[in-house]
């Protein structure tokens, strides 16, 4: 049985009143697996503060990939095995059926969920978990894992994280911005705050073991880069340049960081060994370099660089220094990263004016463009590869949107109250 | 404000207005229609008090423009940025003052390389000015890239605004 304790609790920080992304899904695939999400029993007696069969219902849908089954269609809500007549689901051509249970005792919540194959008659999936009751979510997306991974090979990625950068207005009538550093659940939902300034704040990048973020803070009059413990809060500023002090990316080992510094007169890329605290100069060339990406393999980086005029994806080999430029369609690609498997490119690219997310084959060269959207820029991909976040504009104000790197899926994510930009997807943290 | 701060504003938005009717605008949003603010005038009576002036009146200071544009994705000084920073020059060198560079860029494209960007734009003033003999050591750069907007909205004008320095 897979028992949850509490994992990281964040301090120095504060829960938000009310939940600041909402959920609208744009598209799914084109014919999406078509699950029935029976309500799960509950055998208390007071309210459960979470509907975990709704979670989970929310997270497939949100993959594009699952339509769930309205509960108000079903005919029967069976809560095990034992009573499920198979029938009842053919008619609602639900292909698969998720049933389950919840109970209690001294505090901790007890879910048994099961996953059956309506046209093979088969149950695919029974287990037990458990854990307290602020952990029911947590709970609900690892059923949403089991299941996704179950039906569709592929690990599932719903209980990660995102960290983003919220500008709102200080207050009505202000003209002042308040930026917080956000940290919630890959769906939006328990969002926690964990820095606030009156100066910018940009830039975070997740440590590859989910542990610290790296981000860019003006408070101290000029961009510097920090980095902060999430369990602790606890910060460190960890540069002090003259000049553009950005851009931070974790090395795949968490050795190193790179990042941008234009102490020696020009924006060029370097890495920052967190042992030795030594700043190692990578690029050297008069033109702005910046947004620097580790490769997977940690041997190279890609970063972006107007060396040829306009801004274009370069990747650097770092035991020997060269420097090879990879696109060549379009007039203005920037801030590449690469995606899980090491096969694509992923980056802001202009396209008949409009800036769009879009990818690119590494072997072929490919380009394609996957969103629809405008002045799209920050894409995250998640660490399965399935999706990636970004951030665009909607109805005049910053927000979040996911779109599936085959451009299938797309969903939005408004925010209600202040901008919400620059999306950081976590590492698997299970 | 002087009647010379007005011409220059005046001149200004002609520039701009040439600007946004020569480029094509592909990422535009309507411009918000603002009703402007009714003025409040002070029509309390006051009594007319002659009094004596006995001070004499001083040389009134010409205010310079502060804050210079420029163009889509360029850090190049645009020609009528020059007359304006001659003069800081040559004030800058007589009060060896220390002053700020705060260079700034339009929403569009990423923002670290907008953050480069708008340095490049603050070392384009300064150098301009270094080269009009004012010393470095008074000139501090910062760019706040597409952070601080002058200008909210996503329309031609309000991004012609934005990709600018200030000078402080």
């Amino acid at each position: 049985m897979k028992h949850f304790y509490l994992g990281v609790v964040l301090t120095l920080s504060s829960w938000m009143a009310t939940a600041e992304l909402t959920i609208e899904i744009q598209n799914f695939v084109e014919n999406p697996t078509s699950i029935a999400i029976a309500p799960f029993g509950w055998e208390g007696t007071t309210t459960l503060p979470e509907n975990i069969d709704a979670i989970v219902a929310a997270d497939l849908e949100r993959s594009g990939q699952f339509r769930a089954v309205p509960q108000s269609d079903m005919l029967a809500f069976p809560k095990a095995g034992d009573t499920i007549y198979y029938r009842n689901w053919r008619v609602l051509k639900a292909e698969y059926l998720l049933v389950g249970t919840i109970s209690e005792a001294a505090g901790r919540y007890r879910v048994t969920y099961e996953l059956y194959d309506v046209f093979g008659q088969r149950r695919l999936l029974a287990q037990p978990i458990d854990g307290s009751v602020s952990q029911l979510r947590d709970l609900a997306h690892y059923i949403s894992d089991s299941v996704y991974e179950t039906l569709t090979g592929i690990r599932g990625a719903f209980s990660t994280k995102i960290i983003y950068v919220e500008a709102r207005k200080a207050g009505s009538g202000s003209n002042k911005e308040k930026f917080r550093l956000i940290y919630a659940d890959a769906d939006g939902a328990r969002e926690q705050v964990i820095h606030e300034s009156d100066a910018p704040i940009m830039s975070p990048a997740w440590s590859p073991d989910g542990k610290q973020v790296a981000y860019v803070s003006f408070e101290t009059s000029r961009a510097a880069v920090f980095r902060q413990e999430l369990s602790s809060g606890k910060r460190e500023q960890l540069t002090n340049f003259k000049g553009l002090n950005g851009a931070p990316a974790w090395s795949p080992d968490g050795q190193k960081l790179a990042m941008v510094l234009s102490k020696d007169g020009n924006p060029e890329i370097y890495t920052l060994d967190l042992t030795t605290r030594r700043f190692t100069r990578i690029t050297r060339h008069f033109a702005i370099d910046t947004e620097p990406n580790w490769t997977n393999d940690g041997k190279g980086i890609i970063f972006t660089s107007n060396r040829g005029g306009r801004p274009q994806i370069y990747q650097v080999t770092l035991a020997s220094g060269r420097v090879e430029r990879l696109t060549f369609e379009g007039d203005y690609n920037a801030r590449p990263r690469v995606s899980p498997d090491g096969k694509h490119l992923v980056m802001v690219h202009r396209h008949n004016g409009i800036y769009h997310i879009a990818t690119q084959e590494l072997v072929s060269g490919d380009i394609r463009v996957l969103t629809e959207t405008r002045l799209d820029e920050s894409p995250s991909i998640a660490p399965n590869g399935a999706m990636l976040m970004y951030a665009t504009r909607y109805n005049g104000k910053g927000i979040l949107a996911a779109v599936s790197l085959d451009a299938g899926v797309k969903v939005r994510l408004p925010s209600k109250l202040g901008d919400a930009r620059e999306p950081a997807w976590s590492p698997y943290l299970n | 404000m002087g009647i010379k701060t007005l011409k220059h504003g005046l001149g200004l938005v002609c520039v701009m207005a040439v600007l946004a009717g020569c480029s094509s605008a592909p990422e535009v949003e309507e411009p918000p229609v603002t009703t402007p603010e009714p003025e409040v005038t002070e029509s309390g009576s006051g009594i007319d008090d002659p009094g004596f002036v006995s001070e004499p009146v001083p040389e009134p200071v010409v205010e310079l423009d502060t804050v210079f544009y420029f163009e889509f994705d360029k850090a190049e000084l645009l020609p009528e940025a020059r007359a304006a920073l001659t003069a800081h020059a040559e004030r800058l060198k007589a009060d060896s003052r220390s002053i700020r560079l705060e260079g700034h860029a339009d929403e569009r494209g990423t923002r670290e390389y907008n953050m480069a960007l708008g340095e490049r734009r603050a070392n384009a003033v300064r150098d301009f000015l270094v080269l009009q003999g004012v010393s470095s050591s008074f000139i501090e750069t910062v760019s706040y890239g597409e952070e601080y907007p002058a200008v909210v909205g996503s329309y031609e004008s309000a991004w012609e605004q934005n990709r600018r320095v200030e000078l402080k």
